[in-house]
């Protein structure tokens, strides 16, 4: 296998940032390698979307229009001549552009003179009483194995959360006669006064608004109960057995084998926490983004990031911020002046900006509640070490700790295997509330690579790695070495 | 602010340097710059080795070995516990090749001579009883039986903990700006105020050069960020800690079973910052060691890795000693990637130096005067054999 070594711009990611980022980036002549972990080009919008468009007309009619709408960026993409590098994870990017890449056992080093991280963003835990238990799932799972494998769930279920995912997801699962025992709403109610005031903002995005409100009312006459739900309880003894929640100043209970948690997604930020860009926390999306300027690049001038890794926007806007960053890359790499830069972007800028006030309204509209109460002592928090949040909050106390890096040290949370995708934002939450602080102040764990795991096998083997001989000398007595 | 001493830095020396001032009747105050066991003492290996050492060394090594048997004397049973010390599963040195195996054998006669009995010449069968699972290009070794681990961030914290039970008191998030003579006293600028101690200690760890240049002492300003990888979880396979001798390798099976992995691999320090980086080139060789001497683990993964900010001198000896330019001023650093151990021993050396101007122990080898003027002082042990050697890890 021959394996690149060098490229202008490397694009990690194939959704539909990185997608159409890459593509006009080769048409540019930019000589373009693009990474993407999945077997086919989509990310986890367009997930599987080639093979779902050529044989599984059923699938692709439950998916629904806004899937379909994937395979124009793909059939772009699969003719712009990028170097295409499926089945690949990423598990470093430095600062000077040095990206680490496991593909078929193998891990490698490509230089890149220029990086897009377009690694999207990853659904919001939602650490509910008994999320631990088998059958407590993300709903993004559920739509990932019936892209990937037309699998749909066939036992009692209940879908509970916020956003206009949960929606989509809900209709998916009718058109697919999944037995859907109810589905539980999450958000707070939102005056009509503030949601006016929002509509108001909303320059474009009417049609998207209006097929939210479509999917609303099929939900509604599907006749599948629908609750304002808070408290929500997964119970069961070794598994899932029923959900329990608050709604209406009642306590309901309804039997199920499934439970599909979502609420919201938030930047995953693993790439450039570990490279060290500057992040802000947004509070209006509940969640801490890398600060990036209007064509993506990052506080290190060769590192950008498009798509909703850089502040959720959708997969509707994702592409238009792959572009600018795509132009950007261009006009750095001197293929463009700056005059042409600013007059091709033009289209996507604008386009970007209708996302953006339709994005507002859904933050508004959808904020995370059940996510960001903080469990109570005997939870577990930390899934992969097994950390209650009472032992958190008794590290807070007995040792006056400050610092989520001290709470890692101390009691192991989120050194496991998802190295704290699961559990950061929750001790964070435990912490800032337990010392009266923002989450801005708390921060958020210190990452390092590799940001995916890697076989110690590949890393031995690690090819195109610069060995520096001075660093590696071991001259003199072994008794007097470091 | 005033007390009678002032320590300079929270990390595993400065805690026990309090613990024990405290225990004499002292009321220190430990000024951190940023949380207790931040740098090196909390993110090290955890090794607590007497194994391969320099000779200078061995004698603080053996006394510190007695203080961490008896830890809960020190501590206290609770504290003692949640350092996690693992006694007595020994470390081991191995040899894969002719010429390092000659060097385990050259080495245990030069011990034996000087009448210390602490390590053993393993053959290949010997160091396989000790690490069954060892690839066959392992063909001897070298051992110190009474070596074990423990936990370098909960340890530095217990420490801390008692130094507070007996009164010492820490304040993190502190920094010393300025040091300077006000009388009879040392006044210290720090980002809490003036403070006023007669007495300082300096435990800067990789910052200490610049503490001791406040006081117009120059000394040496090397440090590296010696970097940690560290596996999922496995099935037991190993108790001892395994070292490589010409190898770059550190390796021990934690006690929830992952793999720490070392051995003096550089990532970037960032000094201001107070931060470091990991290079996955430099990685390479220490995993592709693990690799051939450890057929098991080639499937196991790297899950993080991490590095810490550890002051390193020309000498690879630490600098534990009066100030040569200042009365009433202490330094203790420099332990160049093996001062974890120590920590308990040098705490009570240096407050018996305090307390009553003696101690049981010699720490002349150490003494920052080998560094006067910027370089070697002739007369220091070692000094002209290791004076090439500077930064390599």
């Amino acid at each position: 296998m021959t394996l690149p070594r060098t490229c202008q711009f490397a694009v990690i990611g194939g959704g539909p940032a990185g997608l159409a980022a890459a593509t006009l980036a080769a048409g540019l002549g930019i000589d373009t390698v693009l990474l993407d972990e999945q077997p086919t080009p989509g990310g986890q919008a367009y997930r599987n979307i080639e093979a779902v468009s050529r044989s599984s007309w059923r699938l692709l009619k439950i998916l629904g229009k806004h899937y379909g709408q994937g395979n124009a960026l793909v059939e772009g993409f699969r003719q712009s001549g990028v170097r295409y590098e499926p089945s690949s994870s990423v598990w470093q990017v430095t600062p000077s552009g040095k990206i680490g890449v496991s593909q078929s056992g193998q891990a490698y080093l490509l230089k890149a003179d220029r990086v897009l991280i377009a690694t999207g963003a990853a659904e919001r835990s939602v650490p509910v009483p008994g999320w631990t238990l088998p059958g407590v799932m993300t709903a993004g799972a559920v739509q990932t194995v019936m892209k990937a494998a037309g699998i749909v769930p066939d036992e009692d279920t209940v879908l509970a959360g916020s956003g206009p995912l949960v929606y989509l997801i809900a209709l998916q699962l009718l058109a697919a006669s999944a037995p859907l025992r109810a589905i539980l709403q999450t958000q707070k109610p939102t005056s009509w006064f503030s949601k006016i005031r929002l509509l108001s903002q909303v320059r474009a995005g009417a049609g998207d608004l209006l097929d939210g409100l479509k999917w609303i009312r099929a939900i509604k006459s599907s006749g599948v109960p629908v609750f304002h739900a808070s408290d929500i309880r997964a119970e069961g003894r070794d598994r899932l057995e029923a959900v329990t929640f608050q709604s209406r100043g009642q306590r309901h209970r309804v039997d199920a084998s499934a439970l599909l948690l979502h609420e919201g997604v938030i930047p995953n930020i693993q790439l450039t926490a570990s490279l060290r860009c500057a992040h802000r926390w947004d509070e209006a999306q509940v969640a801490w983004a890398p600060v990036v300027d209007q064509w993506g690049t990052t506080s290190h001038e060769s590192i950008a990031v498009a798509g909703d890794g850089a502040g959720t926007r959708g997969a509707k806007a994702a592409p238009h911020s792959g572009r600018l960053a795509a132009l950007e890359t261009a006009f750095r790499l001197g293929l463009i002046s700056m005059k042409e830069r600013d007059r091709l972007a033009t289209g996507d800028k604008q386009a970007l900006a209708r996302q953006v006030g339709l994005r507002s309204l859904l933050d508004h509209l959808y904020s995370p509640s059940e996510a960001i109460r903080t469990p109570a002592d005997a939870d577990i928090v930390c899934r992969c070490e097994e950390v209650s949040a009472g032992e958190i909050r008794k590290l807070i106390d007995g040792q006056g700790f400050v610092e989520l890096d001290q709470l890692k040290s101390q009691s192991r949370c989120g050194m496991g295997q998802c190295q704290g995708r699961m559990c950061g934002q929750t001790i964070a939450r435990i912490l800032a509330e337990h010392r009266g602080l923002s989450m801005k102040d708390v921060g958020y764990f210190r990452l390092r690579i590799p940001v995916k795991p890697l076989p110690l096998d590949q890393l031995a083997h690690l090819q195109n790695a610069e060995c520096d001989p001075e660093l590696s000398a071991s001259s003199g007595d072994p008794s007097q070495r470091v | 602010m005033q007390t009678d001493v002032i320590i300079i830095g929270g990390g595993l020396h400065g805690c026990s340097i309090a613990l024990h001032l405290a225990q004499q009747g002292f009321k220190p105050i430990v000024l951190e710059k940023n949380i207790v066991g931040r740098h090196a003492s909390g993110v090290n290996a955890g090794g607590v080795r007497q194994l391969m050492r320099d000779v200078a060394e061995i004698p603080l090594s053996i006394a510190a070995m007695d203080i961490w048997e008896n830890l809960d004397r020190l501590l206290g049973s609770h504290l003692a516990e949640t350092c996690e010390f693992i006694s007595r599963v020994g470390q081991v040195g191995v040899a894969a090749s002719a010429s390092e195996l000659a060097w385990c054998a050259q080495r245990t006669a030069e011990m034996k001579a000087l009448g210390y009995d602490l390590e053993e010449m393993l053959d290949a069968k010997g160091v396989r009883r000790l690490v069954p699972t060892l690839s066959d290009m392992c063909i001897g070794g070298i051992v110190s039986r009474r070596d074990g681990h423990a936990n370098p961030f909960r340890s530095t914290q217990a420490f801390r903990a008692r130094a507070e039970q007996l009164g010492a008191r820490f304040y993190e998030h502190t920094c010393v700006t300025d040091v300077a003579e006000a009388g009879s006293k040392w006044q210290l600028d720090t980002t809490r105020g003036q403070m006023h101690a007669d007495i300082v200690v300096n435990c800067g760890g990789a910052w200490a050069w610049q503490i001791a240049g406040m006081i117009g002492e120059q000394l040496p300003s090397t440090h590296l960020a010696l970097t940690l990888m560290v596996t999922s979880r496995i099935q037991r396979f190993l108790d001892p800690v395994v070292i490589g001798i010409d190898r770059k390798l550190s390796l021990k099976q934690t006690e929830v079973g992952t793999v720490v992995i070392g051995g003096g691999v550089l990532g970037e320090p960032d000094l201001d910052a107070g931060t470091t980086l990991t290079v996955a080139d430099r990685m390479v060789e220490s995993a592709r060691t693990v690799w051939d001497f450890f057929p098991i683990l080639r499937q196991a993964t790297i899950v993080r890795t991490w590095a810490g900010l550890e002051a390193v001198t020309p000498d690879i000896l630490p600098i534990i000693g009066a100030s040569s330019v200042a009365k009433n001023f202490w330094h203790v650093f420099g332990f160049s990637g093996h001062g974890f151990q120590l920590g308990p021993i040098v705490g009570s050396v240096i407050s018996e130096m305090i307390a009553d101007g003696k101690s049981a122990f010699s720490i002349a080898a150490f003494s920052p005067a080998r560094f006067s003027n910027g370089a070697i002082a002739s007369g220091a042990i070692h000094a002209a054999q290791h004076e090439q050697q500077g930064a390599t890890g």
